[in-house]
């Protein structure tokens, strides 16, 4: 017997120039002590779906049709009655922990606000109530954490408290908007545990947003595949997964890097995109190409950071330590991977190899050369050349305001200053053919592209100078995951052609499985360990990659 | 993409600027006024048949005509005469010539300083950015009316009485625009640390662009668009202070009169009845900053991404 039903559910909003269907006739059912995963790309329409259901469709959108039965009322006939169910009935998980509570509230009074809005109790029972639902969602001392403020408690314990707001008027529909996209690895675990044992315990009907299959695998009962507006397949879990039905899921499930394997390339099922070729790299002809010899192309030694806020006094108690004592090397046509979670310092090392910061201590040295030690800018041209770099936010790393063409016509004319026009855009013509760009690119601006687009126009601008380093910094994060699939075998074939060397850095470890050679994985600045991809995976020996090996959310877990 | 073929009238059209601004009335009716006045302030010849500095055209029988509509008044003189019967229209519009071209000559000189310190100052930062920083702090303790009072006085002990008319416009521009600039340089600095942190500035340091292409190709371009709203707000404040500046006697020689030597000058008539002869270029002096400012408005709205 389901408890949510979502009958026929468009949602419309009217531009400017033409009317976006954010969701166009979407059913969904979810029963009592369910958990349905609703999973697609950005801009799918799962997260218009969940706001609509709780009337926080912001101007211009509107619902246009259908309707949304919570029982056996609709909750849009008449709009008090969401005003009614609206935290009562229907409580909700936002993302972001650190912006989803009032700073200058404790959070005791969060909760007995909440509660008294709902609940018809006097202050004493409302504490005593919130008091039994904080220790319920997992915190230690509730009675004491009760008078605290959410600064004084961490990400994932601030979640906790969100989701204990969220329960606090015993609703019977939970829905949690990508809950733990801003949680690292270990956090996530937790707080999806909390999640399904609430469900069975509370027999909760909950709907979870998420882009991540593994969480959708580990987590969920029953799975909704959205894709620009429309719902593609749902289905329970186990059969989308294992035996999905549509191409758009099949090309979903088949772009998820495996966590238990390491496969040569991603298969694209795509209707547009069915040459399976090799990436046709034009730039072949103009690369002088560096034989691999077998020697170390990038050493550092005992590289530290710290980063010091205070203005006076030079050695100050207060700096904090980035990267502590950090040693590994690269050799010539390896990938080399930098795992860590955020704050472990893996873009602070990046920096440095690309010369944006200089080291507290330490050296590096790139072709035998000690590159920290280098003062006049005309030396350090020669290395800027060989040195690349792709940053992880595809909208900020191009310049809005310059066309496609001059955003990579830049490296080519500074190093080559003698070139002449024609030869600089035939130059850039194959640069953007060898990352699947058509020449017409050229002449507009990063705005029209989207944000695989744009990652691919920042990696022919890093191949314009012809470098041997190439760093990507997390490159597919903020990508969706079909589109990350495409990327990576980009680089791949990239790197296989033209002999780069590439340090891989990124929070997911399946994806640095796929791309490296050798990985390194980092906690606190300090790195735990340094072994082969293989290796690592299969025997770790430090106890927290143990520890992130098993939390990682797998999507092979269905098999089981 | 259809905009390929598209000409630059139709691009123009098809922006959401344009969008936004037919939208909005205050910023038509404020651009259609700030264009008549432009216009009839810069082909003033065309405009009115009276010069009012070619004496041979006065009579000064015709001084001090009411406007036409009142009892006294002559149809040729819509706004009446001054005391020396020159027509109070083509005086407003000769005068606010010489307003229009010091405002916007202050504001372009206090742009083009206060932008260069700004950027340089947000993107070096250290030392330098906090001297500059603190060289606008007490730039904004002077009042710019005391400002310009001192420049003015020190260019007159530095210039020779002769050349001190032919001067005067320069040495008022010159006051305005350095009483203008801390705000260009607090508003691109505070811009240029945004961008500079952007990961597409690193990449071009990563290629080995240098810091002087980088700020002005690179930097410049993404924080120009606060830049303008205060350039427009600061185009009225700066008409305003060259009015106030005149009125006080340390503007703009009374051979070339300005709107502010023309409220002065009726100033001493408003006594004895003749109000028009300071009403007239007061009121002008009022639509046109309102106007400016009401324009300035709608574009910080507009061009501010953050209200998009």
């Amino acid at each position: 017997m389901s408890f949510l039903k979502i009958n026929n559910l468009s949602v419309d909003y009217k531009m400017r120039r033409e009317t976006v269907y954010a969701a166009k006739n979407v059913n969904i059912e979810v029963g009592k002590g369910e958990i349905l995963g609703l999973v697609g790309e950005s801009g799918s329409g799962k997260s218009t779906v969940a706001n609509a259901i709780i009337n926080l469709i912001d101007e211009p959108g509107k619902v246009s049709n259908g309707s949304i039965f919570l029982g056996d009322i609709n909750i849009h006939k008449d709009p008090e009655n969401i005003v009614k169910y609206r935290g009562k009935k229907v409580g909700l998980i936002f993302q972001d922990p650190q912006t989803s509570l009032n700073p200058i509230f404790t959070i005791g009074e969060q909760l007995i606000e909440t509660i008294q809005t709902h609940l018809n109790l006097n202050t004493e029972e409302a504490k005593n109530k919130a008091i039994t639902l904080l220790k319920e969602v997992g915190i230690k001392d509730a009675e004491k954490r009760f008078d605290n403020y959410p600064h004084q408690f961490s990400g994932g314990m601030r979640q906790r408290v969100v989701i204990s707001l969220a329960l606090c008027c015993e609703p019977e529909l939970l829905i949690a908007d990508e809950p733990t996209t801003a949680l690292d690895v270990s956090i996530q675990s937790q707080i999806l545990d909390l999640i399904k044992k609430l469900t069975k315990e509370r027999n909760l009907a909950v709907i979870l947003i998420t882009h991540d299959m593994g969480v959708i695998a580990e987590t969920t009962d029953r799975v909704a595949v959205m894709k620009n507006g429309h719902l593609v397949e749902i289905g329970p879990t186990k059969e989308i997964l294992t035996k999905p039905k549509e191409i758009y899921t099949k090309s979903l499930v088949s772009s998820v890097p495996p966590t238990n394997k390491k496969i040569e390339r991603f298969i694209i099922i795509e209707k547009e995109n069915k040459s399976q070729s090799e990436t046709n790299i034009k730039i072949l002809n103009r690369w002088t190409k560096k034989e691999i010899v077998d020697q170390d192309l990038v050493q550092i030694k005992n590289l530290n950071k710290s980063f010091d806020d205070s203005f006076f006094t030079e050695n100050s108690k207060n700096a904090v330590i980035a990267v502590d004592d950090v040693s590994f090397s690269i050799k010539e046509g390896q990938s080399f991977g930098l795992v860590g979670e955020s704050g472990s310092g893996k873009s602070t090392i990046a920096k440095m190899i690309v010369n944006l910061f200089r080291p507290s201590s330490g050296d590096i040295y790139f072709d035998n050369v000690c590159i920290t030690k280098i003062k006049s800018n005309k030396e350090m041209l020669k290395f800027r050349k060989q040195i690349q770099m792709i940053f992880q936010d595809p909208y900020s790393s191009l310049n809005g305001r310059l066309k496609v063409k001059d955003i990579v016509a830049e490296p080519i004319k500074l190093h080559n200053p003698s070139i002449n026009s024609r030869d600089i855009d035939s130059y850039i013509y194959d640069l953007l053919e060898s990352v699947e760009l058509t020449q017409r690119s050229a002449e507009r601006y990063p705005h029209e592209f989207s944000g695989g687009q744009r990652q691919r126009i920042s990696i022919a601008r890093a191949l314009a100078t012809q470098p041997r380093l190439l760093v990507c910094d997390e490159p597919t994060s903020a990508l969706d995951v079909s589109i990350q699939a495409q990327i990576l075998n980009l680089l791949k074939d990239l790197q296989e052609q033209l002999n780069l060397t590439i340090l891989f850095i990124s929070h997911d470890l399946p994806v640095v499985r796929q791309m490296c050679d050798r990985i390194a994985v980092l906690k606190n600045g300090k790195i735990c360990e340094i072994s082969k991809t293989e290796n690592l995976f299969k025997n770790p020996s430090h106890d927290y990659t143990k520890e992130l090996l098993t939390l990682m959310p797998k999507i092979e877990s269905i098999y089981n | 993409m259809a905009s390929k073929n598209l000409t630059f009238l139709n691009r123009i059209k098809d922006s959401d600027i344009y969008f936004s601004f037919i939208k909005s009335p205050t910023a038509i009716v404020s651009t259609t006024i700030l264009i008549i006045i432009f216009f009839c302030s810069f082909f003033v010849e065309f405009v009115t048949p009276y010069n009012p500095f070619d004496p041979s055209s006065l009579s000064l029988m015709d001084a001090f005509t009411p406007p036409s509509w009142t009892e006294d008044g002559l149809a040729k003189f819509i706004l009446g005469t001054d005391g020396q019967g020159r027509d109070m229209l083509a005086t407003i519009l000769y005068g606010s010539r010489i307003s229009l071209i010091v405002g916007f000559s202050a504001v372009i000189f206090a742009l083009i300083l206060g932008v260069a310190l700004g950027l340089t100052a947000g993107y070096f930062g250290g030392k330098y950015e906090m001297i500059v920083m603190r060289l606008t702090d007490v730039q904004l303790t002077v009042p710019s009316i005391l400002m310009a009072l001192l420049v003015d006085g020190i260019a007159r002990g530095i210039i020779s009485r002769e050349l001190h008319d032919e001067m005067a416009i320069y040495v008022l521009i010159f006051a305005i625009g350095i009483s203008e600039w801390p705000q260009f340089a607090r508003v691109s600095r505070a811009a240029t640390l945004v961008e500079k942190n952007k990961d597409y500035v690193s990449a071009s340091t990563i290629i080995g662009v240098s810091n002087l292409i980088i700020m002005f190709k690179h930097i410049l371009p993404n924080i120009l668009r606060p830049v303008l709203v205060i350039g427009t707000i600061g185009l009225a404040l700066a008409i305003i202070a060259e009015a106030t500046l005149s009125f006080l006697g340390v503007g703009v020689p009374p051979t070339t009169p300005s709107l502010g030597t023309l409220i002065r000058l009726g100033n001493d008539f408003l006594f004895s009845g003749e109000w028009w002869i300071t009403f007239f270029p007061a009121i002008f002096l009022v639509i046109l900053a309102f106007s400016i400012n009401l324009l300035g408005d709608w574009m910080r709205d507009t061009l501010n991404p953050k209200l998009n």
